[in-house]
C-alpha cells in the first residue's frame, strides 16, 4: 500500500465514522431523509462563503453551509408545522430548491467559484492526496482534508460523549425527555448543526452522495444486528471504515470512482445483513416461526 | 420588451425545442406528482431519479452505442427495481420508509456513478453526454427528444385522464377502494410505473436532483389553493408549464444560465408564496383567522366580567374601572385595551369619566355569552355526571363557539332550567 492509498482510505474512514456515528441518530429519529436534504441543500452555502471570502478559505466555507444546512432544517420545520405543509412534501421542497439556488450561483458566478457540479454530487476523493498543508517553516503535515476532518471527528466524538444521555433521550423518548428538563428543540438543532458540520467536511472530498449513503447505509446495517445504541454506533463506525477501504479496492479494480465505490460496498454489506443477520434477518426471521412451533 | 418578442415568437429552432420540451416534461410530471404528493410518497421520486443512473450506464455497457430507446428502457428498469427494493426493505425488515429511501437512493446512485466513471476512464469515444442524465440539459434539447417527451406526455395524460376516478379513490380512501373491488395492487403498480416514466423522461432536461422537484413542488403548491383534486392537477399543469416557459425564457435571454434550476427556482418560489399567501389554507389567512377569534374571545370575556360585576350588585349601568375588570379577570393590558375600544365601536360599550360601563345591547351580548357559559355546566354536571367545581375551565372555553341552534337543543335537552350547578341563575333569552 502507497501513502497516497493511505490517504484516501484514512479520509474515507474519517468521513465514514463522521457520517455513520450522526447517522445513528437520524434513523433512530426517523429523519434519513433530512440529512439527504441537508446535503444537497449547503450547496448555496459553499458558493456564498467562497464569493465572500473569495478564497477556498476552510472556515468560512464550514460556517456558511453549517448556517444554510440549520437554516434548512428550519424552513422543513417551519413549512411542515406552520403552513401544513405534509412532511415529506416540504423535505422535498426545501433541499431541491436550496440545490436550484446552488446551481444557479454557481452558474452566474463561473468565473470566480472554482466549483464543478459533479465534484458537488459525487466528489474526488482520488485528490485528496494532492492538497497537501505544509507550515510556513516548510512541514509536511498531510492532506488537508485528513486534518478538517479529523478535527470534525473530533468535535463529534466530544459533543456525542458529552452530551449522550440528552441525544439518546431526545432520540427516543422526547416526552419523557421534555419532562426531565431536556429541551428536545435545542437538542433538535444542535443535532442538526452537527450533520450539517459533517456534510460540508465531507462535502469536498466524497460529494453530497457519499453523504447520504454513509449517514444511512451502515447504521441501517448495524440497527439490523443489535438493539443497543451503544453497540449500534460502534458497528456503524466499524461498517463504514470497512467499506471506505473496500470500496478504495474496488475502484481501483474498476477503475472508477471512489466514491461510488464506496456505496455500492455499503449497499453489499446492508445486503448481507438483511438476509443473513443472527436477530433481524430475513432467513432467522423465516426460521423463527418454525422453532417455536417446535419448542 | 423585443427580447420578449422573439422569445414569444418561436422564430429560433433551437427556442421552440427548449419551450415545447420543458412545458411538456413540467406539466406531464406535475400531474402525476399530485398522486405522489396526495399518497404521501413524495420522496420516493427522488429514489427513482437517482436509480436510474445504473440503468442508463449498465445499457450502454451492453449495447456500446447511445440509442435512446435503449437508454430509456434502462433506466426505466432500473428505476422501477429501486422502488421494488424499497418495499421489500419496508416489509421484510424493522427498517423504517424513510432509512430504506435514502439508502437504495444513494446504493443504486454510487453503483451508477463507479459505472459512469468506469465508462469515462474506459476510453469509449461514444460515451460522452451520458452525464447528460445527472444535471440534465434542456438547452441540449433536439426534435427527436421533443417527439419522446410528446409521446410520454400524452400517455400519461391519458392514463390519468382515463383512470381518474380510479387514482382519486386510491389516494383518498384505500380501504373504500379494496371494499369495491378495485383492482388495488394493480393500479399502484400503474401509478406506480407513471411516475418512473414521468422522471425516467424528464431527468434528461433537469437532472438527477431537480427531478423530484418538477413531481412534487407544483402539487405542494396547488394543494393550497383547493381541495378538489380536478382542479388541484390542472392548476399543478398550469402552474409548471408556465414555470417551464418562464425558465426557457431566462436562459434564452442570459445563455450561461441553465434552464432546469431555473424552472425549480421559480416553482420553488411559487410554492412558497403559496404556502404563506394562498386563501383559507395559507400561513397568513390563518393566522388572521387565530387572530380574530383571539380577540374575540377577549372582547366577550369583557363584557361577561362587566356582566359579573354587574350582578353582585344588582345594577348592570354601573361604571368600572379598567382595575376593578382587571382585578376580576387577569389579562394583558394592551390586549384588553383594543378590545375595549372595539367595543365602543360596536356600541356595546361606554366609556365614562368613572370608567366602562355596559350598554343595553352590551348587555343582551353578555347575557348570552354568561347564559351559554352556564347552561354548559349545567349540561356537564348533569349528564356527564362531572363534578361541579371541575366544569367552569371546559364552560369558559365552549361559550365562544356554541350556535344558536345548539343553545336551543341544549335548553331543551336540560328542560329550561334557571340556575347553574354553583346556583347562579341563568339569564333566559331575552
Amino acid at each position: 500500500m502507497n501513502l497516497d492509498a493511505f490517504w484516501i482510505i484514512l479520509t474515507g474512514a474519517l468521513v465514514a465514522i463522521c457520517c455513520s456515528l450522526l447517522g445513528c441518530f437520524l434513523i433512530l429519529r426517523r429523519m434519513a431523509m433530512v440529512g439527504d436534504a441537508i446535503s444537497h441543500a449547503v450547496l448555496p452555502g459553499i458558493v456564498l462563503a467562497f464569493l465572500f471570502s473569495g478564497s477556498r478559505e476552510v472556515w468560512t466555507m464550514l460556517l456558511g453551509a453549517a448556517l444554510l444546512g440549520v437554516a434548512c432544517t428550519f424552513l422543513i420545520e417551519f413549512f411542515h408545522k406552520k403552513a401544513n405543509v405534509p412532511a415529506d412534501a416540504s423535505i422535498g421542497v426545501t433541499f431541491t430548491w436550496l440545490f436550484a439556488l446552488g446551481i444557479i450561483l454557481i452558474s452566474v458566478y463561473a468565473g470566480q467559484v472554482d466549483l464543478d457540479q459533479d465534484c458537488v454530487l459525487y466528489g474526488e476523493i482520488a485528490y485528496v492526496p494532492l492538497d497537501i498543508w505544509i507550515t510556513p517553516s516548510g512541514l509536511n503535515l498531510g492532506p488537508r482534508t485528513v486534518w478538517i476532518i479529523g478535527g470534525v471527528l473530533v468535535v463529534l466524538l466530544l459533543f456525542i460523549g458529552l452530551f449522550y444521555k440528552q441525544l439518546y433521550l431526545t432520540s427516543f423518548d422526547p416526552a419523557f425527555a421534555a419532562a426531565i428538563g431536556i429541551s428536545t428543540t435545542l437538542w433538535y438543532y444542535l443535532l442538526m448543526g452537527a450533520v450539517s458540520l459533517t456534510t460540508v467536511a465531507a462535502f469536498e472530498s466524497v460529494g453530497a452522495i457519499l453523504v447520504v449513503a454513509l449517514m444511512v447505509g451502515p447504521p441501517a446495517t448495524a440497527y439490523l444486528l443489535t438493539d443497543d445504541l451503544k453497540k449500534m454506533l460502534l458497528i456503524s463506525a466499524g461498517l463504514g471504515t470497512l467499506a471506505s477501504a473496500g470500496g478504495f479496492y474496488l475502484a481501483l479494480w474498476l477503475n472508477g470512482s471512489v466514491a461510488g465505490a464506496i456505496s455500492v460496498v455499503i449497499g453489499l454489506q446492508f445486503l448481507l445483513v438483511f438476509v443473513f443477520s443472527p436477530s433481524h434477518g430475513l432467513v432467522s426471521r423465516r426460521r423463527k416461526p418454525a422453532l417455536s412451533a417446535q419448542g | 420588451m423585443s427580447t420578449l418578442w422573439d422569445f414569444l415568437s418561436m422564430s429560433d429552432a433551437n427556442v421552440r425545442y427548449v419551450t415545447i420540451g420543458s412545458v411538456l416534461l413540467a406539466a406531464s410530471s406535475a400531474v402525476v406528482g399530485c398522486f405522489t404528493v396526495l399518497r404521501k410518497r413524495a420522496l420516493v421520486g427522488d429514489a427513482v431519479a437517482h436509480a436510474v443512473l445504473p440503468g442508463v450506464c449498465l445499457a450502454f455497457m451492453l449495447t456500446g452505442e447511445k440509442n435512446p430507446l435503449i437508454l430509456l428502457l434502462g433506466s426505466f428498469l432500473t428505476g422501477w427495481l429501486s422502488l421494488v427494493v424499497i418495499d421489500v426493505i419496508t416489509a421484510k425488515s424493522r427498517i423504517k420508509e424513510d432509512t430504506a429511501i435514502g439508502l437504495v437512493l444513494s446504493v443504486f446512485f454510487g453503483i451508477g456513478i463507479l459505472l459512469l466513471t468506469s465508462i469515462q476512464h474506459s476510453g469509449n469515444e461514444n460515451q460522452s453526454g451520458l452525464d447528460k442524465f445527472l444535471f440534465g440539459s434542456a438547452a441540449a434539447l433536439v426534435g427527436q427528444d421533443l417527439i419522446t417527451f410528446g409521446a410520454v406526455a400524452v400517455l400519461l395524460l391519458l392514463s390519468v385522464l382515463l383512470l381518474y376516478k380510479e387514482f382519486k379513490l386510491l389516494s383518498f380512501d384505500l380501504a373504500y377502494a379494496r371494499t369495491i373491488g378495485l383492482p388495488v395492487r394493480g393500479l399502484e403498480l400503474l401509478l406506480t410505473t407513471l411516475t418512473v416514466l414521468a422522471v425516467v423522461v424528464g431527468i434528461q432536461s433537469v437532472g438527477v436532483v431537480l427531478m423530484s422537484a418538477m413531481l412534487i413542488t407544483p402539487a405542494a403548491a396547488a394543494r393550497f389553493w383547493t381541495d378538489r383534486l380536478g382542479i388541484m392537477i390542472v392548476l399543478a399543469a398550469v402552474m409548471s408549464a408556465f414555470c417551464g416557459v418562464a425558465g426557457a425564457f431566462v436562459s434564452f435571454t442570459a445563455p450561461a444560465m441553465p434552464t432546469g434550476p431555473w424552472i425549480v427556482m421559480l416553482l420553488s418560489l411559487l410554492a412558497i408564496f403559496s404556502f404563506i399567501l394562498a386563501p383559507k389554507k395559507g400561513l397568513l389567512a390563518r393566522y388572521l383567522l387565530q387572530r380574530r377569534l383571539r380577540r374575540q374571545m377577549t372582547r366577550e370575556n369583557i363584557l361577561k366580567t362587566l356582566f359579573h360585576l354587574g350582578e353582585e350588585k344588582g345594577a348592570y349601568e354601573g361604571s368600572y374601572s379598567r382595575a376593578q375588570i382587571l382585578e376580576r379577570r387577569q389579562q394583558p393590558l394592551l390586549r384588553m385595551k383594543n378590545a375595549l375600544h372595539t367595543l365602543r365601536r360596536q356600541g356595546l360599550v361606554k366609556e365614562s369619566p368613572s370608567g366602562w360601563a355596559l350598554t343595553p345591547t352590551g348587555k343582551k351580548e353578555a347575557q348570552r355569552i354568561v347564559r351559554l357559559h352556564r347552561l354548559w355546566e349545567l349540561y356537564l354536571t348533569q349528564y356527564l355526571q362531572v363534578a361541579s367545581d371541575h366544569v367552569h375551565e371546559d364552560a369558559e372555553s365552549i361559550e365562544h363557539v356554541l350556535t344558536p341552534e345548539l343553545e336551543k337543543r341544549l335548553e331543551e335537552l336540560l328542560d329550561f332550567p334557571t340556575a347553574d350547578p354553583h346556583h347562579s341563575s341563568i339569564p333566559q333569552q331575552p
